[in-house]
């Protein structure tokens, strides 16, 4: 007899799904629904008391109409009241509906809270499992809040079934995952970790998943997980195929269990203990040499469940990223698999290599593979492995192979699907330019891209081009050729065209000597794209013939005719007119001197992270352009390609040739402005913050540099008072003009701290010194901004850098006895006046620079308080006019993880998150 | 894993469960969307794709698309053998299931999976654990309930 006929049938359900099915359309389906709806309506509402199975029954009908993809408005009450049935099938029915039609109405949740709490009182295993997965598969706050601190406790009770065990682990991870805060840590925790050597294997293989995700948040609390699930692993992994029973799958011991235990170790770093590591690394061993076993079933089961185990070792491999012996036998596994006849595996060798390209073990021997890779790309006929073979293509690339790999991914861009050519044009611009050693290659390029899939060339892209030209001259006239050839084409993108027209509007003048491309050939060239264009395009053109008529006179004539017609001065949009107006006046009314100086050559693009990279990783969320961020695989790149990129929303207002708005302002000269306001100056450099860094510890060095210009820096303090030295050294031969170095408060600053000074002038060449007074009012988080303004050659520069006032500058070093440390510290015990961070070492962990360092940062070095000789423990006073602040701190090293602990303690609580921050930065 | 679906080679939706909390409104907009995509792929395509934020996992059984969700970290493959020990687990249950079967018996359908996932993770890959939870259920039963034997359309080989 099969399992579903014994006894369970429900006949008026099993018609209406077959009269459901044989409903010709639509309508009669709602038609029939309709009916059953009304016919269960009158059910529920009749006077006669209904009995459980006719419940059941109308109740699985409401459930199929609603899984059917209709409306359920009725029928929660009646399936609440199945849940207090003392009928299996019945309560099982009732806890289905609820289960997957949740309604918040109040009444009906205290039922259900009320008949959940009966079940998991109730001693009967099945019921505690029905009501642990009625509250898995609901996952509300409300049930988080009535449940939460329960569940616990039946997951660790000595008397609890496996099986209520296993469904109470994975309930409480689900409320875990829906509520954090409200699921207690406490004494379970650890009972929780030591389910991992429980005897049942469903029971470990619930367990692990809830300890994953819990020790993502309280590493330290479920630590010793590492060594129990290493033995577990070790466990699985050397037993023969058979030693589990029902728990080999296909001949693979444990697969999911293994999978899980290799998920959990990927939480943490390598063990520290060295017994634990052997133990593990001799299990990776043994998962790759499995690998090279000959299969012990055809069945495609087997190798999937072996290959599931094997692709999470090599994850942990890579996880690690400190074993090149290992990461190198991952690497030639994956290899393997790059040619293998199952699909499946192509795609996920080709997805794994690529998190191994990024290791520096491993990325040579990644690059070994690239023949293979590009034939991916062009022989997959599955275009999610195709993309696959791009990202890898994209991770592994780097000087050596740039050429090859750009030229491969251009030609793969012509027959590419739709759906990822934008994501391919970003990756070839920026490996373009990242990899770029002579940069009329960075030119053909892109303008390749733009020839090849224009539409999906973003801003973000010929942006980048033009500013790349713009800043540097040696690739300005062969840039102005290519373009010009470009626009030849008798169908030509309209990127290509903003392009041209930018190109030929800046250094057109370098290509003008040749005949063809003489200064009228290249006015018409872009007139004739002129009509065919968007207002967009249509606006960077008139601005490129403003250009024209400083660079080329002769042109002066032809131009100022195209700007008089009335198809401009009279266009109907505003822009186009006001353009038109202005150029053609300006044309007019002013001197050749002025014209040149109103149209010069645009300044260079300030120097910065690249915004199509930018662009990428939001396209591809987080980690998606790894390869190109961490520059420790390629640091040689960062020299000649670094950035140059206006931020987005100014990007457009820096690249337009001056003079949209108000042409004439520019005439203006230029007089040396007032004092800027913090709304006046630009925002500081992307590295001020860093710089801001070098100078917590210490007071004296240069806090800034360029070809330009050195400042340094010399600074005391003593109490709330401070006293610093800003010497600005002119490295050039040229006097600056208007130098004038000035100090913003940004926010509310000004009532925490006053920094006074006076103007210096700097005549240029030699070193000139500033001298601030400084007094700390209060306690405060900002430094203050010192804005550097001065005209070098003509252009005018501007540079905003954070001043290095920091808290921590008054500190006043206090030493005390061990005891009445802890007394102190006691005292500071509010959760608000404490502040933690746990981060990973970013310098060699030397016991001496580390002294040094807290002694810089202001602090006394307290001896003999802390039991581990290890710690660092100091002790000093924040000194504010306003008040005084003590602080107590705390660096636990932890040489073998390579981790610091700080802990801060001060009586008030944004000081103690400040200096916890400013502090974590130095290690 | 976010969520699970199966889905007929028409696109009709036969089982939906949800791991992560969404309003039916999105539910719907998702099942739309990815029944469309799955349907779309040739046979021998791989049985992985990249959609949203989410991996998606799928695997055809006769005239059933079997498709998972499952996030970034999460193992492929496995997932796949999760597809694959369900249908065997129903398999097992209803004897050489069909379509059917999980037509006429959705809630039995769902009962299994519960036993065999909870809250998105895998509770017990035992074959004998899991179907010994749903054999007890169904030796609880009352006796005296109506009988009824949907043989006309269940083909069973033999009772586990």
């Amino acid at each position: 007899m099969p399992a579903v006929s014994k006894g369970d049938g429900m006949r008026g359900l099993a018609v209406f799904i077959s009269d459901i099915r044989n409903c010709k359309s639509k309508e009669a389906e709602i038609k029939r629904i309709n009916k059953e709806l009304a016919n269960i309506r009158s059910k529920f509402k009749g006077d006669k008391a209904l009995d459980g199975y006719s419940k059941k029954k109308y109740v699985c009908k409401l459930l199929f109409i609603f899984l059917l993809g209709h409306d359920i408005d009725f029928g929660h009450m009646e399936a609440v009241n199945l849940l207090s049935s003392n009928k299996y099938t019945e309560k099982q029915i009732g806890y289905l509906f609820i289960s997957v039609l949740v309604n918040s109405n109040s009444e009906l949740i205290r039922l259900i809270n009320n008949a959940i709490k009966n079940d998991l009182a109730s001693r009967n295993p099945t019921f505690m499992c029905l009501a642990l997965h009625c509250i898995a598969n609901v996952g509300s706050r409300e049930m988080g809040e009535a449940f939460a601190a329960d569940i616990p406790r039946i997951l660790v009770a000595g008397d609890s079934m496996d099986s209520v065990k296993q469904s109470a682990a994975l309930c409480l991870l689900r409320l875990y995952k829906a509520s954090p805060d409200l699921v207690p840590m406490g004494e379970w925790t650890a009972r929780v970790v030591h389910l991992l050597n429980d005897q049942h294997m469903g029971v470990v293989t619930a367990a692990v998943s809830l300890i994953t995700c819990l020790c993502k948040k309280n590493p330290d609390d479920f630590k010793t997980c590492i060594s129990l699930a290493v033995s577990r692993l070790s466990r699985i992994v050397s037993s023969a195929s058979t030693d589990l029973q029902d728990y080999t799958y296909y001949f693979v011991p444990a697969p999911w269990l293994s999978v899980k235990l290799l998920r959990l170790l990927q939480c943490y770093p390598p063990p520290e203990d060295a017994a634990v590591k052997g133990r593990l690394v001799e299990c990776l061993e043994t998962v790759l040499n499995k690998a090279q076993e000959p299969p012990k079933s055809k069945k495609v089961q087997h190798s999937n469940a072996k290959n599931a185990i094997l692709f999470e070792t090599i994850s942990l491999i890579i996880h690690y990223d400190s074993e090149p012996n290992l990461l190198v036998r991952a690497c030639n596994q994956l290899g393997q698999f790059l040619q293998h006849r199952e699909t499946n595996l192509r795609y996920l060798a080709l997805e794994s290599m690529c998190t191994l390209a990024s290791s520096e073990f491993s990325h040579e021997a990644v690059k070994t593979h690239i023949d293979t890779v590009i034939n991916a790309l062009k022989t997959e006929r599955d275009v999610s492995v195709r993309q696959r073979a791009a990202d890898l293509l994209y991770a592994m690339c780097d000087r050596s192979n740039a050429k090859q790999i750009v030229s491969e991914m251009l030609r793969y861009l012509e027959t590419a699907d739709y759906a990822i050519r934008e994501e391919i044009v970003l990756k070839v611009a920026i490996l373009a330019e990242k990899y770029a050693v002579d940069y009329s290659w960075y030119v053909d390029t892109i303008l390749n891209l733009i020839r090849i899939a224009g539409d999906y060339v973003s801003e973000e892209v010929w942006y980048r081009v033009l500013q790349i030209v713009t800043n540097r001259d040696d690739v300005q006239g062969y840039a102005a050729k290519t373009v010009f050839e470009a626009l030849q084409a008798p169908a030509c993108h309209e990127n290509m065209v903003k392009v041209g027209g930018y190109i030929l509007g800046e250094f057109g003048n370098l290509i003008a000597g040749d005949p063809r491309s003489s200064p009228p050939v290249q006015f018409s060239l872009l007139h004739s794209k002129f009509h065919l264009c968007s207002v967009a395009t249509r606006a960077l053109l008139l601005s490129t013939y403003i250009k024209f008529i400083n660079l080329f006179p002769e042109t002066k004539a032809t131009i100022q005719a195209v700007l008089r017609a009335g198809s401009q001065l009279r266009n109907a949009d505003v822009e186009l007119q006001q353009r038109a107006v202005e150029y053609l006046t300006l044309s007019s009314v002013a001197s050749t001197d002025v014209l040149a100086t109103v149209l010069e050559e645009m300044p260079p693009f300030p120097e910065r992270e690249s915004s199509i990279l930018a662009k990428l990783k939001r396209k591809k969320g987080p980690g998606a352009g790894s390869a190109l961020d961490d520059g420790r695989r390629d640091p040689s790149s960062n020299d000649i390609n670094g950035g140059v990129e206006p931020t987005p929303s100014t990007v457009l207002s820096e690249l337009e040739p001056p003079a949209p708005e108000s042409p004439m302002a520019l005439l203006a000269d230029p007089a040396p402005a007032a004092d800027p306001g913090p709304e006046d100056i630009g925002p500081p450099i992307p590295e001020a913050d860093e710089l801001l860094n070098k100078f917590v510890c210490k007071n004296n060095g240069v806090l800034f540099e360029n070809q330009l210009l050195q400042i340094g820096v010399k600074s005391e303090f003593r109490q709330n008072l401070g006293r610093m030295y800003l010497f600005y050294g002119n490295k050039t031969s040229v006097q600056f003009q208007n130098f004038s170095p000035t100090v913003v408060h940004p926010g509310d600053l000004q009532t925490q701290l006053a920094v006074q000074t006076k103007r210096v002038a700097v005549d240029g060449g030699a070193q000139v010194q500033q001298v601030l007074n400084i007094e700390c009012l209060r306690d405060f988080l900002t430094p203050p901004l010192l804005s550097v303004r001065f005209r070098y050659g003509g252009t005018p520069q501007a540079l905003t850098l954070k001043l290095p006032v920091t808290i921590n500058k008054f500190f006043q070093p206090t030493e005390m006895a061990a005891q009445d440390f802890f007394q102190r510290w006691k005292q500071l015990s509010l959760p608000q006046q404490e502040a933690q961070k746990i981060f990973k070492a970013n310098h060699p962990m030397d016991a001496e620079v580390t002294k040094a360092k807290l002694l810089g940062f202001g602090s006394a070095l307290l001896d003999n308080v802390d039991p581990n000789p290890e710690n660092f423990v100091g002790a000093g006073i924040i000194q504010t006019k306003a008040l005084q602040v003590g602080c107590l701190l705390r660096l636990e090293p932890n040489a073998q993880a390579q981790m610091y602990r700080l802990t801060l303690r001060t009586s008030k609580e944004p000081v103690s998150r400040h200096l916890c921050e400013l502090l974590a930065q130095q290690f | 894993m976010q969520f699970m679906l199966l889905f007929s080679r028409q696109g009709k939706l036969r089982l939906q469960k949800w791991y992560v909390p969404l309003s039916d409104k999105e539910k719907k907009k998702i099942t739309r969307e990815l029944v469309q995509t799955v349907l779309a792929r040739k046979p021998k395509m791989c049985s992985f794709l990249e959609w949203r934020d989410l991996k998606i996992v799928y695997k055809r059984y006769a005239s059933l698309y079997f498709c998972c969700a499952i996030e970034d970290q999460d193992n492929e493959l496995i997932t796949l053998e999760i597809i694959h020990r369900y249908v065997e687990l129903l398999d097992k249950y209803f004897g050489s299931v069909c379509e059917l079967d999980i037509i006429f018996n959705f809630e039995k359908a769902y009962f299994i999976l519960d036993e065999f996932l909870l809250g998105g993770e895998v509770q017990e890959t035992s074959k004998k654990n899991v179907l010994k939870a749903i054999e007890q259920a169904d030796l609880l039963q009352e006796k005296t309930e109506t009988m009824y034997h949907s043989k006309s359309f269940i083909g069973f080989k033999k009772a586990y």
